[in-house]
């Protein structure tokens, strides 16, 4: 069978040990490697879901900003006529919609997608290959390791960052977002019956409203140490990072077993 | 000593006093029946009800005895009072004088010192479980209470004691309802609102730092007619008067749509009467009825005068950094910090760590393809 391949099958190497021990690498993948020259990892709508994610972040980020510290004044038009800062918080509330509901439909697929589409929302806690396995990215991240390792999914650290700056983080954001949304909805609406609790619990609004700023901020720093890891790690890792947020398929650079 | 009017009718015995309506009271005052159905007819507007319930205000006022109202004052500083007693629409005077028996109120009563504690004492005993308590200010609970005293005993037991068989407390102004300055941080009395204190009765919450005068009124009037408290929202506040914010009915609205705000207290925004915003008005995140009702019989409200709402009738509003800043000031951080400041202090931050961090990746890269070229 081996002329009908163009790799060189190789049963009795073990492969990619310490990520099959975290349960990062299934089965699955590892005969998906000794058949392709790839990992099918990201499903569409995880990859979807990514991407119209980043882009509502981006939007409620700027709008938030201007929502917080309104741009200079303008006079186009009379006030009727004029609806500058209407459209940025409509800006605002829309993305806001479409993060929620993307969300969702991430969550869902966390239940019907593959073995991967469930890392950001269960962090295996009690395997202790896993703790280890942060540490070993840890001390990459610090140069204290010279060579990564291969990961098919995400790596421990990454999936523990992930999941509390944007399963937790955007959750935090979504509830406070969604409070503070119901007081222009008004009492009774659907937004303040499911959210509205939120700010008697925490006593005044302007605390909601500087809670919600934190955790835009929370998820403005995720995204510079995401991006920057993102395009390092697809340098100098032995895998591949950016693509695979596009085309699903992780590949690695070289077919050492670990 | 002269005695409150009410005080001695209720002294010359409980019948007379239980047994006179609303409408014996007004007819007795020289009011006419035309006069009285006018009064109803503008109470149900007022209450926001349809003109069916008129005739159901009416038949009230002719049937129910007046409901006996002790007004009990812990630390604060009686703008409730001040407010109270300006109220336009129902006037005070006929609130005071024909809706209610307000038998003990230290402020408004003519008796003063032990004749006014035998008054508390014989309405809470006459009325057990029929009165309403009426509280203005809280009870600093440090120091066994001892930062507040009434008739020589600290405020929080005559609070406790008039609380016990009360019908149903009203909690008023930000005092009551929250705390207000002197709950304010650090809190060194330990000031605390009437719900944390008394939490077996029924408590109506009517924030402001003051009420609106025609919020207390037309809050009492509901009680009074239909006996029972008016909805609630889900902090305890009326729904009727405290359901949107000041923002939500403001007539600068259209200037925040429009993104059209006062930059600078003497611009010619500031003259135009644009949004006032970027000025720190907490219009936004404050509930109260100032935009729509008004004060001084409707004459103006804050924001119309050309000063930013303070939120006065939220939880807290003292601890909410400066009036004059959008975003609040968190003072953990420093005098000069905020989410936003904090914010970009950190992303910047981290950034620069990113920078560093690429920069050492790439010298460490380069360095190994040196060392592997030697090898």
């Amino acid at each position: 069978m081996a002329n009908q391949s163009i790799h060189t099958p190789n049963p009795d190497v073990e492969v990619l040990r310490s990520a099959q021990l975290t349960g990062d690498a299934t089965a699955d993948d590892i005969e998906s490697i000794r058949k392709r020259t790839s990992v099918y990892v990201y499903e569409v709508p995880v990859r979807l879901w990514h991407w119209v994610n980043a882009l509502a972040i981006m939007v409620l980020c700027i709008t938030g900003w201007f929502i917080g510290s309104p741009p200079p004044s303008m006079q186009i038009a009379e006030a009727t006529h004029q609806f500058v800062f209407g459209y940025i918080r409509f800006a605002h509330f829309a993305a806001g919609m479409i993060l929620t509901f993307g969300f969702l439909g991430r969550f869902y697929w966390s239940f019907v997608g593959n073995h991967h589409a469930r890392q950001l929302f269960r962090l295996p806690l009690l395997n202790k290959h896993w703790w280890s396995e942060i540490w070993f990215e840890v001390r990459w991240y610090l140069f204290l390791e010279r060579e990564p390792k291969k990961y098919v999914g995400h790596n421990p650290l990454a999936q523990a960052a992930m999941f509390f700056f944007m399963t937790l983080g955007i959750t935090f954001m979504i509830v406070t977002g969604f409070a503070l949304y119901a007081e222009g909805a008004g009492q009774g609406s659907l937004p303040d019956t499911l959210f509205g609790w939120l700010i008697p619990l925490v006593g005044n609004s302007q605390t909601v409203h500087s809670l919600h700023h934190l955790g835009m901020w929370s998820i403005v720093i995720f995204v510079i140490i995401h991006i920057y890891v993102a395009i390092r790690e697809d340098i100098m890792s032995r895998q591949s990072m950016v693509s695979t947020m596009i085309s699903g398929h992780r590949t690695f650079k070289d077919d050492r077993p670990e | 000593m002269q005695l409150h009017p009410n005080t001695r009718i209720m002294r010359e015995g409980p019948a007379l006093s239980q047994i006179e309506t609303f409408y014996d009271v007004m007819r007795r005052q020289g009011i006419t029946r035309r006069s009285f159905m006018k009064y109803c007819s503008l109470t149900a507007a007022a209450l926001g009800l349809s003109p069916s319930f008129v005739p159901k205000i009416a038949h009230a006022m002719e049937t129910k005895p007046r409901t006996p109202v002790i007004w009990v004052h812990g630390l604060e500083c009686t703008c409730c009072s001040e407010s109270f007693i300006r109220s336009a629409h129902p006037l005070a005077k006929d609130v005071v004088l024909s809706m209610i028996s307000l038998d003990y109120d230290d402020t408004l009563m003519a008796a003063a010192g032990h004749q006014a504690e035998a008054a508390l004492q014989d309405t809470i005993e006459k009325y057990k479980g029929n009165y309403i308590l009426a509280v203005e200010g809280n009870p600093p609970l440090n120091e066994d209470g001892m930062f507040c005293i009434v008739g020589g005993k600290p405020f929080v037991e005559q609070l406790r004691h008039a609380a016990e068989h009360a019908k149903a407390i009203i909690s008023w102004g930000a005092c009551a309802s929250y705390g207000c300055v002197q709950a304010a941080k650090p809190n060194p009395t330990q000031a605390t609102p009437v719900h944390k204190v008394i939490t077996d009765k029924p408590i109506i919450k009517v924030p402001g730092c003051p009420p609106i005068a025609e919020v207390m009124t037309g809050v009492i009037t509901y009680m009074l007619t239909f006996d029972r408290l008016p909805e609630l929202d889900r902090q305890g506040r009326p729904a009727m008067f405290y359901s949107q914010r000041i923002h939500d009915k403001c007539y600068r609205r259209p200037h925040f749509d429009a993104g059209q705000f006062v930059e600078a207290w003497d611009d010619e925004n500031a003259r135009k009467g644009y949004c006032l915003y970027k000025m720190g008005c907490k219009g936004p995140t404050t509930y109260n009825a100032c935009s729509t009702i008004r004060w001084n019989e409707g004459t103006s409200f804050p924001i119309q005068s050309g000063h930013g709402c303070i939120g006065c009738s939220e939880d807290g509003f003292w601890d909410q950094g400066s009036f004059y800043n959008r975003v609040t000031d968190l003072t953990q951080f420093g005098v000069e910090a905020n989410a936003d400041k904090l914010g970009v202090g950190a992303a910047t931050a981290v950034g620069g760590a990113v920078a560093a961090h690429a920069a050492i990746s790439a010298l460490k890269a380069a360095q190994r393809k040196t060392q592997s070229e030697e090898a």
